[in-house]
């Protein structure tokens, strides 16, 4: 057994004369929550179909847990929860029904069964449902009967294709409790191109973009790694030729734009490491004696990292 | 074993939940008792031929209706992508599925035994033999259609045009072993013909003789068409 739950080496989907997934390399350490992220049409979908053993590779490899998805595919799927794209589910069958059934497919049995369906009932917060056709079920309601069919065998490895797709933000909320609280024991791939979400719930985080991965990484190392992430505004009185110049002298400023905003000046100084020149900047305002206004740090967010890589 | 009953029953179960079943049932009954009592007492003789004569063509219309939903709709709301994803065989999916029709089927028929019943409450004598092997040959027979039907199902997420290709299927495996098409053949196609049709042997089976051949001819069909419906599950590249 190896220290990875997930390893894609190399792997390739081609539709036709459509290339979706391209040679992709990855792997997910045991105990991690990984976010998916991509905008739409990546391959994200795909990817995943491709692991839950849903459809064959065109070249590549996938390992789950060191088990091959193609030579073991039950014993692949064994160890994988799923909630898919959309959260299919049987309309016709009551909740209980429907999550007996799942773990009957799932090998569970008498005392077994009855104790893990409770057990889902409660987790997710189901058990006023039990009795209700799925039809009849509010979305919210609908994804975590999807969460529970994923988690009633007690996977080792938790795929998430967009888990909170049309839930209100009440629900969108619960569900990424829930998801955390999941996680803590768990690896987790968790898909979505939403991105507030991915930074609240993962800790390590894969943006992909037309079948190839673009930048990776946790949030923290995604926004500081980003070009012209890092940076301080400062509001100053002075001329604007002047502001340039010494600001762009003290030490670890790599380039300074200014922009007059009425009176003032609104000097942008971009830094390339991660040190804090706060002082330094406002030192050097002091020095040249000028009105200081305003002076914040600004590093990119998650959605400016995600623009720069993704748009095409 | 566990998770082809599991399939099983919950796919039995799901024609009873929707109105499928009991307007299945319904008219199923209605045209058969129907094509059998407006002949039997105009000919006046006790025995079950007007049930059983027009049998291959009902069938051709009611075994595809209850075959058109196993797969189309598992794909046109995609619970085939859970369905695949949990740890089962396909031969296990498959064969739960085809069980839990097959099984629906066998109920609409047996409630026919009306008929039989009724024959020997007005005092006639039938000969029963012939009905009892009647009787297994409709399900013989009701088995092998639906193992086409679910078969052309797995191509499409269309349950209109699974019914109907299915329907274009059963007809063609009927069609080619009547005198009609076995006329024009040569005559070593003609025995191949006559022999891959379904009708030819549902009509010796019926009349009393009850042939490991012909047997062994719907176990073939039945097995062909679950391994073509098997095989159109591995090669799943759609999409």
């Amino acid at each position: 057994m190896t220290d990875f739950m997930l390893e894609v080496r190399n792997l390739n989907k081609r539709f036709g004369e459509v290339h979706a997934v391209k040679n992709l390399n990855f792997q997910v350490p045991k105990g991690e929550i990984l976010g998916f992220l991509g905008p739409n049409g990546a391959g994200k979908t795909t990817t995943m179909r491709m692991i839950t053993c849903y459809m064959p590779a065109t070249s590549g490899t996938v390992r789950v847990d060191g088990l091959d998805t193609v030579t073991n595919s039950l014993a692949v799927r064994r160890k994988i929860g799923y909630l898919a794209e959309n959260n299919p589910l049987y309309g016709d069958m009551t909740v209980q029904e429907y999550l007996t059934f799942v773990g009957e497919i799932r090998g569970l049995s008498g005392g077994l069964l009855k104790n893990r369906v409770d057990e889902m009932f409660a987790v997710c917060s189901l058990g006023r449902m039990a009795n209700f056709q799925i039809t009849h079920l509010s979305k919210g309601f609908r994804q975590r009967v999807g969460l529970a069919q994923a988690l009633i065998h007690n996977p080792d490895l938790l795929i998430l294709d967009e888990p909170t797709s049309g839930l209100d933000p009440n629900q969108i909320i619960e569900i990424r409790q829930l998801i955390k609280k999941i996680g803590a024991q768990k690896t987790v791939i968790y898909c979505s191109h939403i991105l507030s979400e991915v930074s609240a719930t993962c800790n390590y985080i894969m943006i992909i973009n037309e079948g190839q991965i673009v930048g990776s990484g946790t949030s923290e190392e995604l926004t500081r790694n980003s070009a012209g992430g890092n940076r301080y505004v400062i509001r100053v009185k002075a001329d604007p030729e002047q502001v340039r110049n010494a600001f762009a002298a003290v030490p670890g400023v790599s380039q300074v734009v200014t922009k007059p905003a009425g009176d003032w000046i609104v000097a942008e100084a971009f830094v390339d490491g991660a040190e804090d020149l706060g002082e330094s900047l406002f030192r050097c305002a002091v020095s040249n004696g000028w009105s200081l206004s305003e002076l914040k740090h600004e590093t990119a967010s998650l959605e400016d990292v995600f623009i720069q890589l993704t748009r095409s | 074993m566990q998770k082809t009953m599991a399939i099983f029953k919950k796919e039995f179960k799901s024609y009873f939940i929707s109105p499928i079943a009991y307007v299945f049932i319904t008219v199923f009954l209605a045209v058969s008792n129907y094509l059998f009592f407006h002949v039997f007492f105009l000919n006046n003789q006790a025995e079950m031929r007007g049930f059983f004569d027009p049998l291959p063509i009902i069938f051709l219309f009611f075994i595809p209706a209850i075959a058109m939903r196993s797969w189309a709709e598992e794909r046109k709301v995609r619970t085939l992508e859970l369905l695949l994803t949990w740890p089962i065989s396909d031969l296990e999916v498959v064969a739960g599925k085809f069980l839990a029709s097959f099984c629906f089927i066998a109920v609409t028929v047996l409630l026919t035994l009306t008929i039989p019943i009724s024959i020997l409450l007005i005092g006639g004598k039938p000969d029963l033999g012939p009905i009892v092997t009647g009787y297994i040959g409709t399900l013989l027979m009701g088995g092998a259609y639906l193992a086409i039907g679910m078969w052309v199902s797995s191509y499409t997420e269309n349950q209109i045009i699974a019914f109907l290709l299915g329907v274009v299927a059963c007809f063609f495996f009927y069609i080619i072993g009547s005198p009609f098409i076995v006329m024009f053949a040569s005559s070593f196609l003609a025995s191949f013909f006559t022999y891959l049709g379904l009708g030819g042997h549902f009509e010796s089976i019926q009349r009393g003789v009850l042939d490991s051949r012909d047997i062994i001819y719907y176990f073939s069909i039945i097995g062909f068409f679950l391994f073509l419906n098997i095989q159109s599950l591995a090669g799943r590249k759609w999409e």
